[in-house]
C-alpha cells in the first residue's frame, strides 16, 4: 500500500498513522490524559457530593446523575468515534484507524454498562424497581448489545484483517442503526407509558449540579482517551509483534 | 444484467425446492414457538389477546434468522460465491437477487402462516389484515438486515451464535413498529405511522443493505 | 494486458511471496508452478482481485482490478480450486447459471454442445451429486468451451482429478484460446505439456517472516 500524504502546517499528519510512529507519541501522552482524568473526576466528585444543594423531590438519591449522565453521553459518543474509526480504516486503509477502533470499544461498553448499571441503581429509590422499560434504559440497553457484538465478531474472525474490516462494516451499520433504534424505542415507550420521569430532565438544574456533571464528563473524555490510547499500545504490540521496530525497542 | 438477476433468484428457488425440508423446518419452527406461549404464560383469554402481535413478531424474527445461515454458506463452501463476485453483474444486484429469493423462500411462509396462528390466539378478525400487512413489509427487512450478519459471519466458528447477537439488536426498530401497528389498531389507534415507517425501513433497507452485503462478502472471501 | 506491481502477500503470519511482477500480453500463456502452500492459489485469487496484496497491485489494460470489479468481471473467466457445482443441479443446469454469471446467455443447445465437447455426454440431466469428481471438474470446465471470447483466462490447477483424455482436451483448448490472442494464467504442480511464455516458481519465495 502506497501511503498517502496529508500535508497541513508543514506537518505530515499520516506519518503519525503508522503504528510505529504512534507508539511512543501514545506512551508520552497517556500520563498527562491520566492524571487530568484524576483530577477532574475528584473535583466533580466533590462538587456533585458536597457542593451541590440536595434536591427537594429526589433527595439524596439524585446526587448518581453525576455519574449516569457522563456515562451515559460517553457510551454513545464513543460509538460514533469508534465508527468513525473503522470507516477511515475502511476508506484509506490504515491499520492504526482499525487499531484505534478496537481499543475503543470495551470502553464504550464499560460506560454503556455503567450509565445501566447507575440507571438502575437510580430506579429503585425513585421509581421502586430495578428495571424500568424507560426509553433511554432500554436503548442503552441495545446499545450494550452492539458493542457486544462487534467485539465477539472481531474476536471470532482469526485473520486480523478480515477482523478489522468485517468490524468497520458492523461498526457502520450500526451507527446508521442507532439514531432508528433510539427514536423507536422512544416512540414505543411515550405509547406504551405515557410520560415517564426522565433521567435526565433532573427538576430544576442548579448551576453547581451543572458544573458537577461537566467536570465528571470532562473526567470521563479524559479517562476515556487515556484508556483507549493505552488499549491501542497493547494492540500494537500484540499484532505487530515480530516486527523489526519492535525488537529494537 | 436482468437475465443473471432472473438466473439467480430461479436457481436459489430451484435449489430451495429440491431441499424442501430446510424450509418446512424453519416454518415448522415459527408455528411451535408460538404455540409455547400459551403454554407459558397460561391459557388466559384477554392475555393471549394482548400479546398476540409480540408473541408472533417474535417468532417470526427468530424463525428468520433460523435460516440466514444458509443464505450464503452452501454458495461460499462449494465456490459459487467466488464466481458472483467475479461476475460481470455488479455484486450488489446478484446479492439483492438472493434476498428476494430467500425471502420468497423463507419470509413469505411467515407472512401467509401468521394470520392462522393469530387466530389461535384469538386476535380479533380486523386485525389479521394489519398483522400480516405487517409482516409484509417488516420480513423483506428482516431478510435485507440478517444477510449483512451472515456475510460477515461467513466461516466464522462459531457462526450461528454470533450471528444473532449481530443482527438481533439491530432488528428492535422492525419488531417495535411492527407489533406496534397491530396493537395500535387493537386499541382503536391510527396505525398508519407505524406502517408507513415500516416501509420506509424497507425503501432504506433496500437502498442500504446490498451495499454493506456485497462489501461483507468481499471481506469475508479473501 | 495484465500487469503485477510489486505484489507482495501474507497469510497468518507468513510471507508467501513479495516483490514479484510480471506483465502479460495478449497470446501469452503464464504458469505458476510451485509447492503445495507456496502461494499459488493465492496468487491467482490476487490477480482475479479476490484476495486484497499486502503490497503492490494488480492492473488490466492499466486499471486496477480492484475499481474495475464487474468490468474485469465481463473480461475473465476464472476457475478457481473449488469447482462451484451445485449438488442439487444438473450438470446442464450447473453451466448455464456459471455462464449467465459471465455475463452469457447460453441457449439449452449450446449448453449440451459444451457438455458435449467436455466428454460428459449422456450426464446433462443427472444431478451433480451423481458425478464422480472428474465429471465434476469437466462441468466446471465446460464453461471454457462457452466463453471463448473472454480475453483472459485464469484457472486454478485445472487438470486436477482429470483423466490423461481429458488433460488433453483441456490443453487444447488452452493453447487454441491463447492462439486467438488471449492470455491465459494457470498453475498446476504437474510438469508443463504446454509451451507457456512465462514461468513463475513460487517454490523458493516462501520464506518465514
Amino acid at each position: 500500500m502506497s501511503q498517502p500524504s496529508l500535508v497541513v502546517g508543514n506537518v505530515n499528519w499520516f506519518k503519525y498513522a503508522s503504528p510505529q510512529s504512534f507508539y511512543p507519541l501514545a506512551g508520552a501522552m497517556i500520563p498527562w490524559f491520566a492524571w487530568a482524568a484524576a483530577a477532574l473526576c475528584a473535583a466533580g466528585l466533590y462538587v456533585g457530593f458536597f457542593v451541590a444543594p440536595t434536591d427537594h423531590q429526589q433527595g439524596e438519591s439524585y446526587r448518581i446523575i453525576f455519574i449516569h449522565v457522563p456515562a451515559a453521553w460517553m457510551s454513545m459518543f464513543l460509538y460514533l468515534v469508534m465508527a468513525f474509526w473503522a470507516g477511515v480504516g475502511l476508506v484509506f486503509n490504515t491499520r492504526l484507524s482499525h487499531m484505534m477502533a478496537s481499543a475503543l470499544a470495551p470502553t464504550g461498553a464499560l460506560f454503556t454498562f455503567l450509565a445501566l448499571w447507575t440507571g438502575s441503581l437510580w430506579g429503585k429509590p425513585t421509581w421502586g424497581t430495578w428495571w424500568v422499560w424507560d426509553a433511554r434504559l432500554t436503548s442503552e440497553l441495545i446499545l450494550l448489545f452492539l458493542y457486544f457484538g462487534f467485539m465477539a465478531l472481531k474476536a471470532a474472525i482469526d485473520d486480523p484483517r478480515r477482523a478489522d474490516r468485517a468490524g468497520a462494516v458492523l461498526a457502520l451499520v450500526g451507527v446508521v442503526n442507532i439514531p432508528i433504534i433510539y427514536y423507536s424505542v422512544e416512540w414505543w415507550n411515550t405509547l406504551h407509558q405515557g410520560a415517564s420521569v426522565s433521567l435526565t430532565r433532573a427538576p430544576t438544574m442548579a448551576a453547581t449540579m451543572l458544573t458537577g456533571m461537566l467536570l465528571m464528563a470532562l473526567a470521563a473524555w479524559m479517562y476515556s482517551i487515556a484508556a483507549s490510547l493505552h488499549r491501542v499500545r497493547s494492540v500494537i504490540l500484540e499484532r505487530e509483534r515480530g516486527a523489526d521496530w519492535l525488537r529494537a525497542l | 444484467m436482468l437475465t443473471a438477476l432472473r438466473c439467480v433468484i430461479r436457481r436459489d428457488l430451484l435449489l430451495a425446492m429440491r431441499r424442501r425440508s430446510d424450509v418446512a423446518t424453519a416454518l415448522l419452527f415459527f408455528v411451535i414457538v408460538v404455540s409455547l406461549f400459551p403454554l407459558g404464560v397460561g391459557p388466559e383469554p384477554n392475555l393471549l389477546r394482548e400479546i398476540a402481535p409480540g408473541v408472533i413478531w417474535v417468532a417470526a424474527l427468530l424463525a428468520s434468522m433460523l435460516s440466514l445461515s444458509r443464505l450464503f454458506a452452501a454458495d461460499f463452501a462449494d465456490g459459487t460465491l467466488e464466481q458472483m463476485i467475479l461476475s460481470a453483474t455488479p455484486l450488489g444486484a446478484i446479492v439483492a437477487a438472493k434476498v428476494v429469493a430467500h425471502w420468497l423462500v423463507s419470509g413469505l411462509p411467515l407472512v401467509l402462516i401468521a394470520p392462522v396462528l393469530a387466530l389461535q390466539f384469538d386476535l380479533a378478525q380486523p386485525l389479521l389484515p394489519v398483522l400480516t400487512v405487517s409482516l409484509l413489509l417488516g420480513t423483506p427487512v428482516l431478510s435485507l438486515i440478517g444477510a449483512i450478519g451472515a456475510a460477515l459471519t461467513l466461516g466464522v466458528r462459531g457462526s450461528g451464535v454470533l450471528l444473532s447477537l449481530l443482527v438481533l439488536p439491530l432488528y428492535v426498530p422492525v419488531l417495535i413498529m411492527g407489533a406496534g401497528a397491530v396493537e395500535a389498531a387493537a386499541v382503536g389507534l391510527d396505525n398508519a405511522g407505524h406502517l408507513l415507517l415500516l416501509a420506509a425501513f424497507l425503501v432504506g433497507a433496500a437502498a442500504f443493505a446490498p451495499w454493506a452485503i456485497s462489501a461483507a462478502l468481499r471481506i469475508s472471501m479473501e | 494486458m495484465l500487469e503485477a506491481i510489486d505484489l507482495e502477500c501474507v497469510r497468518g503470519e507468513r510471507t508467501l511471496f513479495s516483490g514479484l511482477n510480471f506483465a502479460l500480453r495478449g497470446g501469452e500463456l503464464m504458469r505458476v508452478a510451485g509447492a503445495n502452500g507456496s502461494g499459488k492459489t493465492s496468487l491467482l485469487r490476487i490477480v482475479c482481485g479476490l484476495l486484497f496484496p499486502e503490497q503492490g497491485s494488480v492492473r488490466w489494460r492499466g486499471e486496477n482490478v480492484r475499481t474495475l470489479r464487474e468490468e474485469y468481471g465481463k473480461e475473465l473467466v476464472y476457475v478457481g480450486h473449488s469447482n462451484a457445482v451445485k449438488d442439487d443441479l444438473t450438470a446442464a443446469e450447473n453451466v448455464t447459471v456459471s455462464c449467465t454469471l459471465s455475463g452469457m446467455e447460453p441457449d439449452r443447445d449450446r449448453v449440451h454442445e459444451a457438455l458435449h465437447g467436455i466428454g460428459l455426454a449422456g450426464c446433462e440431466g443427472l444431478p451433480a451429486r451423481a458425478l464422480s469428481q472428474g465429471q465434476r471438474r469437466r462441468v466446471a470446465l465446460a464453461r471454457l468451451l462457452l466463453c471463448g471470447h473472454a480475453p483472459l483466462w485464469v484457472l486454478d490447477e485445472p487438470f486436477a482429478a482429470l483423466d490423461a483424455q481429458a488433460i488433453e482436451r483441456v490443453q487444447a483448448l488452452i493453447s487454441a484460446h491463447v492462439a486467438r490472442g488471449a492470455a491465459v494464467v494457470y498453475t498446476s504442480h504437474q510438469e508443463a505439456r504446454l509451451p507457456a511464455t512465462h514461468t513463475i516458481n513460487l517454490a523458493g519465495a516462501a520464506s518465514d517472516r
